[in-house]
C-alpha cells in the first residue's frame, strides 16, 4: 500500500507493474495465437494504469473482484506472474489448479476473490465482500472493475442501490473503454457517463482519465481512504481504450485506423515514461525496467509452458466440501 | 408432554440457535428483520441485533450476490428468497457463481450460503407463485438441493444446511407452514444427503419429499387397509440423492413408485426411475411408476387448482394399477 504521496521509486516500481501487465497479454496473444491458449482469452492492453493505480492502495486483506477483461488487476493485486500465467495456459500450477482460466482468476491468498465472465455477475459478490469486511470491522474494502458494458445489466444498479443502502465500503470501479464488446456506447445508452448512474442512489463518483495513472492514483487513493473511514461507497469511473480487441483474435472491424492511432498517443506506459523523465529519471533506466519486466514475465511465461498439466484423474474434486456429497450416493 | 411447534416457528427456532451458535450466520432477504412475508424471521433482529438479520431491496440477483460474495469470505448467510418463483431472478448468482465457486478456484474459497425459498401450490397462489422448481437446481453441480418433508425434519435439515460448507437451496412448501408437529431437540443433526424411511413396508416403496410425503403416508394407511404393505421413504436432499436407501427398499418390494408435485417432465422422479431402472432392473416386478403434476402451469381458480395437482388418491391409484 502506498502511503500519502508517492515517491519517485513508488512511481518507478508502479511502471514496472504496467510493463508487466503489457508484456505478460503480449505473451497471452503470441502464444493464443500459437494455439497454446484454450478458450477466450481478453486482454487489457491500454488499461493498465487503472488496475496499477487502484490497485497500489490495496493490502491482501482488501477483497478484489473482476470480469472478463481481468489479468492486469490479478497481476497489481500482486497474483504470482507465473501462477497467473500457468492458470491462463490450463496448468496444474495455475492459480486455480486448471479449473478456472482466464475468466476466472482467483487467488484467495491475495485477496484476488473473483472472477465472472457473466458481465455484472461480480459486482454483488464485491458487495457481499464488502459486507463481510463491515462485519470485521477491520478497515478493508473490496474493490470490483467492470467495464461500462455492466452499467446494462439491472445487476448494476441493484447493487448500486443496495451498497449505499448498507453504506458498504466498495469501490465501484468502471474501465469506461468506449466499447461494449463490439459495440460503441453511443449505440448502448443515451447516458454518457457512467458516473452519471451514482448521484441519483446517493453515491459520489468521480469521471477521470484512466491512462494517466498519476490521476488514477490520486482519485482512487482519495476514494479509498473514505471508503476505510467508512463513509460509503464510491463509484470511479475510468475513461480509457482498449488498444486490443474485445478478444484476441478480434479483427476489430469497428474501429477506424484514425481512432487506433490517436490513442496510441493515449498509452499509459508512454505517458508515465515522459512524465518520469521530465522528473529527471534517464531514458536509460526507464529502458532497464522494461527490460527487467520483460525477463520477469519470459521467464514466468516459460515455467508455466514447462509445467505439468492437471492430472484427468482429478477432474471430479472441488465440486463439494465433501466426496460424501458427489451427485449420487450409494 | 413434548411441546408442538408450526413448520414456522420451528424454522425460526433453527434459525435462533444457529445464529446464538455461530457468530458468522446471518440472515438476510426481503422484509427479514420485520419477520419476512410469512413470518419466520419474527423477532430475530430484536433478538440477534439488525446487522446480522438485514432487510433488503426487492433485489434477487443482488441479494443472492451479496449472499454469495460474504460467504466466500467467510460469513454464513442465510438468505430468504419469499417464493422459489423468484429465485428466476437469480440464477445467474446461484447457478454460475455460487454453484461453481469451489470448483472454478480449486478449492481455495468455498460457499457456505443457505437459500431459504419456499414452494409449492396451495390456496390459489396461482401460476407465478406456486411452482415447483426443484430439478432445475439438480441438475447444477456444487448445488445441495434440500426439502424438508414436516416440521421436525425441517429443525434439523435447516441446520445441518446452515453447517455446510456448500451453498444450499432450501425448499419449504407453503402447504406445510401451519403444519404442527411435537418437537423434542435431541439426538444428531441429520446428514445432508441421507433419506429416511419414513415407514416400513414390505410390498411397495413410495418415494417422496416436501410436503407429498404426507401424501405418501396417507395412501400407505390407505393402501394398508386392503392388506398392501407400502414402505414410505422421504428424500429428504434432492442433490445429492441417497440411492442406497432406495436402493435397499426397491429391492425388498421390488415395486417402486416416486411423487412429487412438481411436473413429470425431467422431474426428480425421472432421475430416479432411471437410477432404478439401471440399477435394480433385476428387482423389479413392475415398472416403476411416477405420479407428478400434468404439464401445465398452476391455475388460479380453486376448482382447477385442485383438478392439476397430484395428491394422495395418485398415489393409491398408481400403487393399485401396479398391483393389478
Amino acid at each position: 500500500m502506498t502511503a500519502s504521496a508517492p515517491t519517485l521509486d513508488d512511481w518507478k516500481e508502479m511502471l514496472r507493474t504496467l510493463w508487466r501487465i503489457r508484456l505478460f497479454e503480449g505473451q497471452v496473444q503470441r502464444l493464443a495465437a500459437a494455439g497454446e491458449v484454450p478458450g477466450f482469452p481478453h486482454l487489457s492492453t491500454g488499461q493498465e494504469a487503472v488496475a496499477v493505480g487502484v490497485c497500489a492502495h490495496l493490502t491482501r486483506k482488501d477483497s478484489l473482484f473482476t470480469g472478463h477483461r481481468g489479468h492486469g488487476h490479478a497481476l497489481a493485486k500482486g497474483c504470482d506472474l507465473q501462477a497467473t500465467f500457468a492458470e491462463i495456459i490450463g496448468r496444474d500450477s495455475g492459480l486455480c489448479r486448471g479449473r478456472g482460466g482466464s475468466m476466472h482468476l482467483v487467488d484467495a491468498d491475495n485477496g484476488m476473490l473473483g472472477a465472472t465472465g457473466v458481465v455484472g455477475g461480480n459486482l454483488p459478490l464485491a458487495a457481499g465482500a464488502a459486507w463481510a469486511a463491515q462485519v470485521r470491522g477491520d478497515r478493508t474494502i473490496s474493490v470490483v472493475f467492470f467495464g461500462d458494458g455492466a452499467t446494462g445489466a439491472g445487476v448494476f444498479h441493484e447493487t448500486v442501490n443496495l451498497a449505499v443502502l448498507w453504506r458498504l465500503p466498495i469501490l465501484f470501479v468502471c474501465e469506461n473503454n468506449g466499447y461494449a464488446e463490439f459495440t460503441s456506447r453511443e449505440e448502448h445508452s443515451k447516458v454518457n457517463h457512467v458516473s452519471a448512474f451514482a448521484a441519483p442512489y446517493g453515491m459520489p463518483a468521480k469521471t477521470i482519465d484512466g491512462n494517466d495513472l498519476r490521476v488514477v492514483h490520486a482519485a482512487a487513493g482519495n476514494a479509498i481512504a473514505g471508503l476505510r473511514d467508512g463513509s460509503g461507497p464510491f463509484l470511479l469511473e475510468c475513461m480509457t481504450y482498449r488498444l486490443a480487441g474485445h478478444y484476441v483474435g478480434d479483427a476489430q472491424q469497428y474501429r477506424s485506423k484514425e481512432d487506433l492511432a490517436a490513442v496510441q498517443e493515449k498509452c499509459p506506459i508512454e505517458r508515465l515514461k515522459r512524465q518520469l523523465i521530465a522528473q529527471g529519471v534517464s531514458e536509460s533506466e526507464l529502458a532497464g525496467i522494461a527490460e527487467e519486466a520483460k525477463r520477469e514475465v519470459l521467464q514466468a511465461v516459460e515455467g508455466a509452458r514447462a509445467a505439468a498439466r492437471p492430472d484427468p484423474s482429478t477432474v471430479l474434486e472441488y465440486v463439494y466440501s465433501a466426496p460424501s456429497l458427489s451427485a449420487t450416493t450409494g | 408432554m413434548a411441546q408442538k411447534l408450526t413448520f414456522i416457528e420451528i424454522l425460526r427456532r433453527a434459525l435462533d440457535e444457529e445464529l446464538t451458535r455461530d457468530p458468522a450466520v446471518h440472515l438476510l432477504g426481503e422484509d427479514v428483520a420485520v419477520g419476512g412475508a410469512f413470518g419466520v424471521t419474527k423477532g430475530l433482529a430484536q433478538k440477534h441485533g439488525a446487522q446480522r438479520v438485514r432487510n433488503t431491496p426487492i433485489s434477487e440477483a443482488a441479494i443472492t450476490g451479496v449472499a454469495t460474495g460474504a460467504a466466500i469470505c467467510g460469513l454464513r448467510p442465510v438468505l430468504e428468497i419469499m417464493f422459489i418463483d423468484f429465485v428466476t431472478l437469480a440464477m445467474d448468482c446461484l447457478v454460475n457463481q455460487a454453484a461453481k465457486y469451489r470448483y472454478m478456484s480449486g478449492g481455495q474459497l468455498a460457499v457456505p450460503m443457505v437459500v431459504r425459498t419456499q414452494a409449492g401450490a396451495a390456496g390459489g397462489a396461482a401460476a407465478q407463485h406456486s411452482q415447483s422448481l426443484e430439478s432445475w437446481f439438480i441438475h447444477v453441480p456444487g448445488l445441495v438441493v434440500v426439502a424438508p418433508s414436516s416440521p421436525v425434519e425441517a429443525y434439523g435439515l435447516l441446520k445441518s444446511s446452515v453447517r455446510l460448507g456448500d451453498p444450499v437451496l432450501f425448499i419449504e412448501h407453503k402447504r406445510l407452514y401451519a403444519q404442527r408437529e411435537a418437537f423434542v431437540p435431541d439426538g444428531p443433526l441429520p446428514g445432508i444427503g441421507t433419506a429416511r424411511i419414513a415407514r416400513a413396508g414390505t410390498d411397495v416403496t413410495l418415494i417422496a419429499y416436501s410436503a407429498m410425503v404426507g401424501n405418501a403416508l396417507e395412501a400407505a394407511e390407505e393402501l394398508a387397509r386392503s392388506g398392501i404393505s407400502a414402505e414410505v421413504i422421504d428424500l429428504r436432499t434432492l442433490l445429492p440423492l441417497d440411492m442406497s436407501t432406495i436402493a435397499a427398499s426397491v429391492a425388498k418390494t421390488h415395486r417402486a413408485v416416486i411423487a412429487h408435485e412438481a411436473v413429470l417432465n425431467g422431474g426428480v422422479g425421472a432421475e430416479i426411475a432411471a437410477h432404478i431402472g439401471h440399477e435394480l432392473f433385476d428387482e423389479l416386478d413392475a415398472p416403476v411408476t411416477r405420479v407428478g403434476c400434468p404439464f401445465a402451469p398452476i391455475p388460479f381458480a380453486p376448482e382447477l387448482e385442485r383438478a392439476l395437482l397430484p395428491g394422495t388418491a395418485n398415489i393409491v391409484a398408481a400403487v393399485r394399477e401396479l398391483s393389478s
